[in-house]
């Protein structure tokens, strides 16, 4: 594991030092800014579109990042070459991509949680509530379905080019957010063969949907103990397709020429 | 005697994606043995299977047929890497990091224990002289500091074998002569050094054997000075002798 985390530790510094936190700062505090509206408007369905809107941001921006920085990962070190001397050590290619994995996973998660935390302070600054519960729960069902979108992406980077892989997962995964869930209903309406296939595809594909939390934190939902349980079950799924995804970019990555 | 790196009829073939284009051979069965202790040279002409041996030794490319070792283990598991270090013609590395956080990560990588790895980097940047910058980025580094910063990570696990490919091309000559005294000193310590070179005087003065590799096949293998003595001749002779250069008398 040390030689995985030693790898992730780069992907960090690298991200840091090419300076997209302060992107991503920035970003947090124009979204913040937003809020600022709220203090104009105090009619509570205006507040919750807000609240919408800021967390439709968020997602947005945390989907950009973690698609853009795992997308980058294996063609930069194979156009940078650093790969070679990396490889000539006692690392397998599987240490390096799941370091890799785990690098941009990692940093996917402080990104989140500085979105969070902005959005929750100044949430609660006008609301003067602050359902910690509703927050951690979306927050960590939010990292989970950027865990799936980051191994996905992995997998791609060993396949297709950067630019082609980071349009096609972005399509994938808004794809799989806004019409992934729909997709028995569509088969219902159509015929055979059609049908069965759309059905298989709805149960083969992640469902990303399941991750999505944000209606708990606009609607300030009440948290009912047994949500722990379905969020625990989540995180199972989603660990499921990451290693998945994963798994399928390390047997690419075996065999692929380095240069 | 096995050595510390041997190859056995080590093949490899790069297949075109082309239809028409017929597979290359880049190497048709190299055996070769180093043994412990030694400095050797391989040499070569471009696109002789140098880059390639290397790159089948790092784990890089498989091998078609045959196999190679590195201290008894095949080069197909990792773990025969953990007691080489290699320095690479060009300088590949985090350009973002310092040569301190450089040799740290990939201390890492050899799980060398924290107490021990603060000691080895405080050696390594005092052999290569770049202690006065250690805390820069390496991409503020001329290219002279970022080929010994190289060096430094080629030593970070007090290697017992090193691989160097091209270690002086494209130095001047004090960053020439100041990685041919760093070789020279590990040479003493009693560590085996591989490494390839188109440079005839460097080959001559720091090498106990020499192997010249032409179009994937090995032509010519021995200690220098037999060789030198058997031809009647010096290494760049010898050399444009096994690769079948004419020379154009006007």
């Amino acid at each position: 594991m040390n030689k995985i985390f030693a790898v992730a530790g780069v992907v960090i510094k690298e991200l840091y030092r090419r300076k997209d936190f302060y992107v991503l700062f920035i970003l947090t505090v124009l979204i913040t800014g937003l809020m600022w509206f709220m203090t104009f408007f105090h009619d509570e369905h205006i507040v919750r579109f807000v609240k919408e809107i800021c967390l439709l941001l968020i997602w947005i921006s945390t989907l950009a990042i973690s698609v853009t920085t795992a997308a980058r990962q294996v063609p930069a070190e194979r156009e940078s070459r650093t790969i070679f001397p990396l490889l000539a050590k006692p690392i397998s290619r599987w240490h390096v991509l799941v370091g890799k994995f785990l690098g941009c996973w990692a940093a996917s998660g402080i990104a989140l949680v500085v979105f969070y935390a902005f959005f929750g302070i100044v949430s609660a600054s006008r609301e003067h509530t602050l359902p910690l519960g509703a927050y951690f729960e979306a927050l960590w069902l939010h990292w989970q379905m950027l865990g799936i979108v980051i191994a996905l992406t992995m997998l791609g980077s060993v396949v297709l080019s950067l630019e082609a892989n980071i349009t096609i997962i972005f399509i994938i995964s808004v794809g799989l957010l806004v019409v992934g869930g729909h997709l028995h209903r569509l088969a219902g309406q159509m015929s055979e063969p059609s049908a069965s296939i759309l059905t298989a595809i709805y149960f083969l594909i992640p469902h990303l949907e399941l991750f999505d939390m944000r209606e708990l934190i606009i609607h300030d939902w009440p948290m009912d103990p047994s949500i722990w349980v379905d969020t625990l079950l989540v995180t199972l799924y989603g660990l499921a397709y990451m290693s998945f995804f994963l798994l399928a970019a390390c047997l690419v990555f075996r065999r692929k020429a380095l240069n | 005697m096995n050595g510390i790196l041997r190859t056995e009829n080590l093949r490899v073939e790069y297949r075109s994606r082309e239809l028409k284009q017929a597979t290359k051979v880049a190497l048709k069965g190299l055996n070769l043995v180093v043994q412990p202790g030694e400095v050797f040279g391989f040499l070569g002409p471009n696109g002789a299977g140098k880059t390639t041996t290397m790159n089948v030794l790092l784990g890089y490319v498989n091998a078609t047929g045959g196999a190679a070792y590195l201290f008894d283990v095949n080069v197909r598991e990792p773990i025969a890497r953990q007691r080489i270090g290699y320095l690479p013609e060009l300088t590949y590395y985090y350009k973002f990091l310092t040569a301190e956080e450089l040799l740290r990560f990939y201390a890492r990588i050899f799980q060398i224990p924290k107490s021990e790895t603060e000691s080895r980097i405080d050696q390594l940047l005092k052999l290569v002289e770049l202690e006065h910058a250690r805390k820069r980025p390496i991409r503020t580094y001329s290219k002279g500091m970022q080929q010994r910063a190289g060096l430094a990570q080629a030593l970070i696990n007090n290697p017992d074998l090193l691989l160097l490919d091209e270690p002086t091309s494209g130095l001047d000559p004090l960053g020439r002569m100041k990685v041919r005294e760093i070789i020279q000193r590990l040479k003493n310590e009693g560590k085996t050094v591989f490494f390839s070179s188109h440079e005839m005087g460097e080959v001559e003065t720091v090498c106990d054997r020499v192997a010249i590799l032409h179009e994937g096949e090995l032509k010519v293998e021995g200690h220098v000075a037999d060789l030198l003595n058997q031809y009647q001749c010096n290494l760049e002779q010898l050399f444009l002798k096994v690769v079948g250069y004419q020379p154009q008398l006007s």
